[in-house]
């Protein structure tokens, strides 16, 4: 095995785990839109088959499935914006701690309601 | 960018003007993709933080999702629009997402290929669905409907 690189700003730090879930927060969700049109497709179709498969997305289980989703979407949304920062805004390399944290505090802001909401509808309150 | 002449170089522009190759020869693409990844970004935020909005938080939420209330929405063109544009952005963003994904790890150049055409194909057949949908949507299949325009 090769020696970890000293000093390194990037390597196993939070800028490098926050490009890998972007990532796989990215192919989640894209995997979900080719499924979510396919099921929207359905309103062509007839309302009986597509209330059958919306219906499928009310299920307790399926529900928590969504709640994952939009933590993904939550996540991949705020810190594409922080990229967006880092990118174009002169101060934003520099203020990169910040604006992480800012991801994390936006995050649980929108998802705590979110999940609060989602889930006394999933599990009928 | 400045317009420095460089030995061999044609006097095509070599600016950010489309179409153009730069000095190394090589096309803009990956700079418009990654301004394209940016813009789009920045709009699907809007988009689809809206989207969950109106349809998971507003009134029952997801158990108030059924064929009457895709009709409702679609009674409106802004919701039409904002759809169209949503499911544009957001297949033109992941396509592009996983075509730089599949660059990244495919390291053989059949395999490349075929990820690539799969994954275009994939999209095309999504895109061209979801459009049609959108278009060609009929509130009236439902023949309890409510809305004006079935009766």
């Amino acid at each position: 095995m090769p020696s970890k690189p000293a000093g390194t700003l990037y390597r196993g730090r939070e800028g490098m785990w926050s490009w890998v879930a972007h990532r796989i927060t990215g192919v989640g969700i894209f995997l979900f839109l080719l499924v979510h049109v396919l099921d929207t497709a359905l309103v062509r179709v007839s309302p009986e088959a597509y209330n059958e498969v919306i219906g499928t997305y009310k299920n307790p289980i399926v529900g928590l499935l969504e709640v994952g989703l939009v933590a993904a979407i939550l996540f991949h949304a705020f810190n594409g914006i922080r990229l967006i920062l880092v990118d174009f805004w002169a101060k934003g390399p520099r203020y990169q701690r910040q604006l992480m944290i800012g991801v994390g505090v936006i995050w649980v802001v929108l998802f705590v309601p979110f999940v609060i909401r989602h889930l006394t509808h999933v599990f009928g309150g | 960018m400045s317009e420095i002449a460089a030995p061999r170089s044609s006097s095509r522009s070599r600016s950010l003007k489309g179409g153009g190759r730069n000095r190394s020869g090589q096309t803009n693409f990956e700079l418009y993709s990654w301004l394209f990844m940016r813009l789009s970004g920045l709009a699907l935020v809007v988009l689809v933080l809206g989207h969950l909005f109106v349809n998971l938080m507003l009134g029952g939420g997801i158990t108030a999702l059924d064929f009457g209330f895709v009709a409702g929405k679609w009674a409106n063109p802004l919701w039409q629009v904002w759809d169209l544009l949503m499911l544009w952005l957001a297949m033109l963003h992941g396509t592009n997402g996983l075509r730089t994904i599949i660059n990244d790890y495919a390291e053989k150049d059949q395999t490349r290929f075929w990820l690539k055409a799969l994954l275009i194909t994939a999209a095309i057949v999504i895109v061209v669905l979801g459009t049609l949908v959108i278009f060609t949507f009929d509130p009236c299949l439902d023949p309890s409907s409510t809305l004006s325009v079935c009766k």
